[in-house]
């Protein structure tokens, strides 16, 4: 395509932002005093994902990853930084040629499979409607050909077609789901929490699913989660967020080897894990704050071990990887 | 089931497709009505005066709109049961010797001409505020439902009194009697606007944020196409419960505006022209004149009613 | 086992529908000791909180225990008439729901909530009750209890009000505590403060925990036994590092397959291929047989009864074969 393979990448993010108005009405403030009141839920985010491997983003609730993905596939303006997909600007205008022949290559697997789909259209005009939107195929005959090959593609009877979603359960719907962000012959997936509705075991055949795809097809995903083991399972790199910062970026491996930001150990330390029979140990202290109202500096201080004068007042910046002043200072011991 | 080829993980089909019949056969609307002697009733008397409006020209003994059919010898018959009785007057025939049964069938059929396109018109209207309401928001959102809350605040009858007295001063007397219709159609269409459009938004509200929309924006489709083609059909189930139940408000405003006198002529009588002009007669002793005109009304509204109703009880699950 | 709390027999839970009897659980059959967290894992339509709500006797029409006993100390339950049960419960049994605001009222402070729980099943005093329910709040974790009792329960986070409502439920010193999905709604860092004080309290009080949820890893640092249900019938039941290290049921061993975890390496996770039958379709035989790698004839035919294979009881055929072999 425009740009050569290796060489940029092929998801650039760059200082990305989003406020959201989270005002009480303007009757309620006036009688109330109060004033406006804007959430960042994601506040200066930045990374890049290679062609072809899996990137992550991991955090708990609050922590902007799904606004992260929004913002990323299109449905959400950010409200600063950048989006560049092969190197098209997802925001520019001056760019909004390029970016509908891009629209096509990106598309996006939701949670709820149930929510997903239009309840009143049988399987096959699901799947067939991004073929037709953007007039991939022309002919009757060769879309219920291609929606087919795409149902047999994700595991499912190409008869399956003329079902109505709620005949399926949720595994093959979120098949379903997966057929129709490939049917635009899309080649950048965004799965937003794409198995957490799911029971354990159909869990593990959507995510052997998406990986035998990603192999087959060439894929490239961002994948969004709050588990970390699926991750672990998923991702070549990931980034933790932690209330709309990205605090640690790395190669899946390290990362999870030799955590560095405070965050990153306790969230691996605390994560109940079927490797952990029986453990006792003292769990973390604390909760996520009101992302309305963070604390000051490193949004982590009050539930930090290593927090020190500094981290209450300047927020830290992701150097090598790590958003941390401890790491930064060398007081993290490691 | 098979664990064919490659994919073990290939799941047993789903349950086959079946026809539409046979989907409503099994479900629970279905069930739930077998159950409820009320709605079966309902909808047993609401089909028979369907019919019998719909068939009206045939069965009635003449035709109540050809004053050459009228005879004043037969005025003011009793119905065929009393002492002067006469055949073929079932129920009796009022002072231009017009036969009861016959201008009832008419006004029937009047009266959910009325009813049924009242209720078009106000649903319609209802429907699409309510849709560009929800999906668009915003100040065209605040317009839209600030109108509604102010209309809200008039009686239905009130709303429909003044769009009559306004085109009726506009067009003076030159209305001829379907311009009427017309006029007492579109008083009703904007009397009853409100609750669709308040209902469509707030279930269009609901759909907006669901991941099928997100799904159809994300291929591009445009904001129109994503109202009429998902949105749309997936608001359209409270939306029925209304429209029934609106029929029966919209039968009884247009009987109310016949009967102030703002309604259908005395000429082309509806339920209520027949209750307003049999009033007269009341007290001199011709109760069939109002009578049967006034329980043909009352059934056709009750009917309609209990079936609303039992819609309503059978499409919330909450109130199972 | 002599202390026992309580104990479960051959179990049955039916729902007339108007598509005729539906079985949710059929012939479950468990014992919890005293001071013992028993994990039941299932996934979706195992059954797992229909058994739950059978044991303190929360089954709503449509629904009905349709055989069986539960007796809780020696004394049967599944039989007493609503209004003693509902005495039993909150004095006898304490439950902990998924989400803390269906079980606290967001019209009361959350210490009258206690105080009242306290004094409708002992006979302390007002002042008693609330220095006994101030005492909970402590026990539990909530720093301030002193002050922290005059708040609703909207003025507490997410993991505060579980730990109030686990205040709630042990406010009547009951024998067993059964908890639904109690970590599921929490995040990941508030779920292991969850566990751990449950763990801690079940010890300090020997009260018996029935703890019901989908997470396995839960589970594994949660309880010391599990049992993992599969269409309303108990798959396997045993020691908790048996089932989830050497599991022996082909669905046990399945889900543990299946379940990435981060301590092994990423690479193809195992999977069972289908999903778990929907109640008005129950394969005759085993119901786990269409999706079972070691499927035989007989699995086909006769439903497996548990029996003992090592610490634990396993409800499959292969085990009965090799026994006969033996």
């Amino acid at each position: 395509m425009n740009v050569p393979a290796g060489a940029a990448p092929y998801v650039e993010v760059e200082n990305l932002r989003r406020v959201f108005d989270v005002s009480k009405p303007w009757l309620n403030r006036v009688i109330e005093r109060a004033p406006r009141q804007s959430l960042k839920a994601v506040d200066g985010v930045g990374f890049t994902i290679a062609r072809g491997e899996t990137f992550a983003l991991v955090g708990e609730s609050g922590s902007g990853k799904s606004t992260v993905a929004r913002m990323v596939v299109g449905l959400l303006e950010p409200s600063g930084g950048e989006v560049r997909i092969t190197g098209v600007s997802m925001t520019d205008p001056k760019q909004a040629a390029a970016r509908r022949r891009l629209r096509a290559r990106i598309q996006m697997i939701f949670q709820d499979p149930y929510a997903s789909m239009n309840p009143r259209w049988r399987v096959g005009r699901i799947v067939a409607e991004p073929i037709r939107a953007f007039d991939l195929i022309r002919g009757e005959a060769a879309i219920q050909a291609r929606v087919g090959e795409l149902l047999g593609l994700v595991g499912l009877h190409p008869d399956d077609r003329s079902k109505y979603p709620h005949a399926f359960s949720g595994g093959q719907r979120q098949r379903v789901a997966i057929a129709r962000a490939l049917a635009s012959q899309a080649e950048f997936l965004v799965g937003d929490e794409p198995t957490s509705a799911l029971d354990v075991s159909v869990q593990a055949q959507i995510l052997n699913l998406m990986r035998d795809l990603q192999d087959r097809l060439g894929l490239t995903y961002l994948f969004i989660s709050h588990n970390l083991a699926v991750v672990r399972h998923m991702a070549t790199r990931i980034g933790v967020m932690y209330l709309g910062r990205v605090v640690e970026i790395g190669g899946g491996r390290e990362l999870f080897l030799r955590p560095r930001h405070p965050y990153t150990r306790m969230l691996l330390d605390a994560v109940p894990d079927l490797g952990h029979i029986g453990r006792a140990r003292v769990p973390v202290s604390g909760e996520i704050p009101n992302p309305i109202d963070p604390p000051p500096g490193c949004a982590f201080n009050p539930r930090c071990p290593l927090a020190a004068e500094r981290c209450r007042r300047e927020v830290p910046q992701l150097i090598d990887g790590v958003a941390c002043h401890a790491v930064e200072e060398g007081r993290a011991g490691y | 089931m098979s664990a064919s080829a490659g994919e073990a993980a290939l799941p047993p089909p789903a349950a086959a497709p079946r026809s539409r019949l046979a989907r409503f056969r099994d479900s629970d609307l279905w069930a739930s009505f077998k159950r409820s002697k009320l709605a079966i009733g309902a909808l047993a008397v609401t089909a028979l005066l369907f019919t019998l409006a719909i068939a009206a020209p045939l069965i009635s003994p003449q035709n109540p709109y050809d004053p050459a059919q009228l005879d004043l010898i037969n005025s003011n018959l009793p119905p065929l049961w009393q002492a002067e009785g006469q055949a073929p007057f079932l129920w009796g025939t009022d002072d231009q010797g017009r036969d009861v049964l016959s201008a009832v069938f008419y006004g029937l059929r009047l009266s959910l001409i009325v009813g049924i396109l009242g209720v078009l018109v106000s649903g319609a209207l209802g429907i699409a505020l309510g849709l560009v309401a929800g999906y668009v928001g915003g100040w065209l959102d605040t317009l839209i439902m600030r109108v509604a809350d102010v209309q809200l605040t008039f009686p239905a009858i009130l709303i429909a009194l003044i769009v009559d007295g306004v085109a009726k001063a506009a067009f003076g007397g030159a209305l001829d009697t379907n311009a009427t219709i017309g006029l007492i159609v579109v008083s009703i269409g904007l009397s009853f606007w409100v609750q669709y459009a308040r209902t469509v938004r707030s279930s269009v509200m609901v759909e907006k944020g669901k991941d099928y929309v997100q799904a159809a924006r994300l291929i591009g489709l445009s904001s129109p196409v994503i109202m009429l083609r998902h949105v749309l059909p997936n608001v359209t189930g409270p939306v029925f419960v209304i429209a029934t139940i609106n029929l029966a408000l919209a039968i009884i405003t247009e009987a109310t505006l016949s009967f102030l006198g703002t309604g259908l002529p005395e000429t082309m009588p509806s339920l209520g022209t027949l209750i307003r002009t049999g009033n007269r007669f009341l007290f001199s002793g011709e109760w069939w004149i109002v009578a049967f005109p006034g329980l043909a009304l009352a059934g056709l509204v009750l009917a309609i009613n209990l079936l609303g109703d039992w819609l309503r009880d059978a499409l919330n699950p909450k109130l199972q | 086992m002599s202390d026992t709390v309580l104990s479960v027999r051959d179990l049955s839970v039916a729902f007339e529908t108007r598509r005729g009897t539906l079985t949710a659980i059929d012939g479950v059959s468990f014992d919890i000791a005293k001071g013992e967290i028993l994990g039941v894992v299932g996934e979706s339509g195992a059954g797992k909180s229909v058994t739950g709500a059978a044991v303190i006797g929360l089954i709503d029409p449509p629904g009905r225990i349709a055989g069986g006993t539960i007796t809780l100390r020696g004394e049967r339950i599944d039989d007493l008439p609503p209004e003693r049960m509902r005495r039993v419960r909150g004095r006898r049994i304490g439950m902990i729901f998924q989400d803390p605001l269906t079980s606290l009222d967001p019209l009361y402070r959350v210490g009258d909530q206690i105080v009242e729980t306290i004094r409708t099943h002992t006979d302390l005093s007002q002042k008693a009750a609330r220095a006994r329910a101030i005492a909970l709040l402590a026990e539990v974790g909530i720093p301030a209890p002193e002050r922290r009792i005059d708040g609703y329960p909207h003025e507490f986070s997410g993991g505060m009000r579980q730990r109030v409502v686990i205040a709630l439920a042990l406010a009547a010193e009951p024998e067993l505590i059964i908890a639904d999905e109690p970590t599921t709604a929490l995040d990941v860092s508030v779920q292991a403060q969850i566990i751990t004080l449950l763990k801690r309290l079940c010890r300090d009080h020997g009260t018996a925990v029935m703890l019901v949820t989908h997470d396995m890893g839960v589970i594994a640092e949660a309880a010391d036994r599990v049992a993992v249900m599969y269409s309303g019938r108990i798959a396997e039941i045993g020691p908790v590092a048996d089932v989830v290290r050497e599991p022996r049921h082909p669905y046990a061993a399945g889900l543990m397959g299946a379940i990435p975890t981060l301590t092994q390496s990423p690479g193809r996770l195992a999977q069972i291929p289908g999903s778990m039958p929907r109640l008005t379709a129950i394969p005759a035989g085993c119901a786990f047989h269409p999706r079972c790698p070691k499927v035989f004839s007989r699995c086909r035919v006769e439903r497996p009864e548990p029996i003992p294979v090592g610490p634990s009881r396993v409800a499959c055929h292969l085990f009965d074969a090799q026994e006969n072999a033996a």
